[in-house]
């Protein structure tokens, strides 16, 4: 088994319960902070003393839940601006090596990045990711977002009026942060292409992008 | 201080966020004092609190979003002051406008002295009001004889 670590949760919502059931199943070290009682006992009941009551954006409530030996903090309030105060507390002033927020203004990911947060999960992203997948008709669908970066994994689907069909990808000017990585054709194996591959209508290019200028890149190839 | 001298001659552009008692007196306070202000609150109701005199602009929004700090015109602001009730909204919109948009001047009220001291040390100038009335009192009290 990997090496148990102690993992302190911020927030005893529905996130915070089952990412705690999960984590101590895999034999680790959980406390939750939770400010609500009522949510303190239901957490305990099911769980076992695994809570503590108290704002876990204060430094006091923080000492006491034993920050200074935590291996990570993943705050996972609702609200985003108490998720980057948790995360920016536990690695200031205790030096948490690892701290993970909660996002939902998908904005606000590169911003917690910016200030110091290490890593975050769009919540919003994730859910928009998957609902792109489920309509087959999404021009452009992220995969796969890179933890820690900027830059991200898209598929896009080649179509008749696309003004790159026929283009070959040298002819194609893409930003200089984005590489197409794959393109896949029907009854082809998946190709990794060089700059004299022609792009054709039906193709599902794979490229590696950042989410500046994922814009750009929609406008070169779809339209 | 800096800044401080400028904002006796020039005419600044200076975003508040939280139209509350603090915010609202001090939206009408520079206004009167000639500089363009624009005041952002969550409920519009807050604004009831800014003078019939007032000429700034009066904005509805959420001033953690980046979105709407620049709808508020935080691109070209010299001063942004963070003011709602929420401590960590506060030191949130106080980060983008420093870190982000680069505003010279970034002032943030942290009603908790623990979180202060910490944000203090991250660079971001904040205000107390605990701690300030806190010191206030008990200078009164000491004078007492």
């Amino acid at each position: 088994m990997a090496k148990s670590l102690y993992i302190v949760i911020v927030g005893g919502g529905n996130i915070g319960y089952y990412l705690s059931k999960a984590l101590l199943n895999q034999g680790h070290e959980v406390l939750i902070i939770e400010k609500d009682v009522r949510k303190c006992e239901r957490l305990e009941d099911e769980l076992g003393s695994c809570c503590m009551r108290g704002d876990g954006c204060e430094t006091a409530v923080l000492s006491e839940a034993g920050l200074n030996r935590a291996d990570v903090l993943i705050a996972t309030a609702s609200q985003d601006e108490d998720n980057l105060v948790s995360c920016q507390v536990a690695k200031h002033r205790f030096k948490v090596p690892r701290t993970i927020a909660l996002v939902n203004n998908p904005i606000n990911d590169r911003i917690f990045k910016k200030l110091g947060v290490d890593a975050t999960i769009s919540v919003t992203n994730t859910i928009l990711e998957h609902v792109e997948q489920e309509i087959p008709a999404h021009p452009l669908i992220h995969l796969l977002t890179m933890s820690g970066q900027m830059e991200e994994v898209v598929e896009l689907l080649i179509t008749r009026d696309s003004p790159s069909v026929g283009k070959s990808i040298g002819q194609v000017r893409l930003p200089a942060d984005t590489t197409i990585a794959l393109v896949m054709r029907e009854n082809e194996r998946p190709r990794i292409p060089d700059a004299s591959t022609v792009l054709r209508e039906n193709d599902r290019v794979i490229a590696l992008t950042t989410m500046d200028s994922e814009k750009i890149l929609e406008k070169l190839l779809l339209s | 201080m800096p800044g401080t001298e400028s904002l006796k001659h020039n005419k600044l552009v200076i975003v508040i966020m939280g139209c509350g008692r603090v915010g609202g007196k001090l939206a009408s306070m520079l206004d009167a004092a000639g500089h363009r202000v624009t005041v952002l609150d969550i409920d519009g109701y807050s604004f009831r609190r800014l003078p019939p005199t007032f000429s700034g602009t009066a904005l509805i929004g959420n001033g953690t979003d980046e979105d709407m700090l620049r709808k508020a015109g935080i691109e070209g602001a010299s001063a942004f002051i963070a003011l709602t009730q929420g401590d960590n909204r506060n030191v949130m919109a106080a980060q983008i406008a420093k870190h982000v948009f680069k505003v010279p001047r970034v002032i943030c009220r942290i009603y908790d002295p623990l979180r202060k001291d910490i944000y203090e040390q991250l660079g971001l100038e904040s205000i107390s009001p605990t701690e300030v009335f806190a010191d206030l009192l008990f200078n009164r009290l000491e004078n007492v004889k």
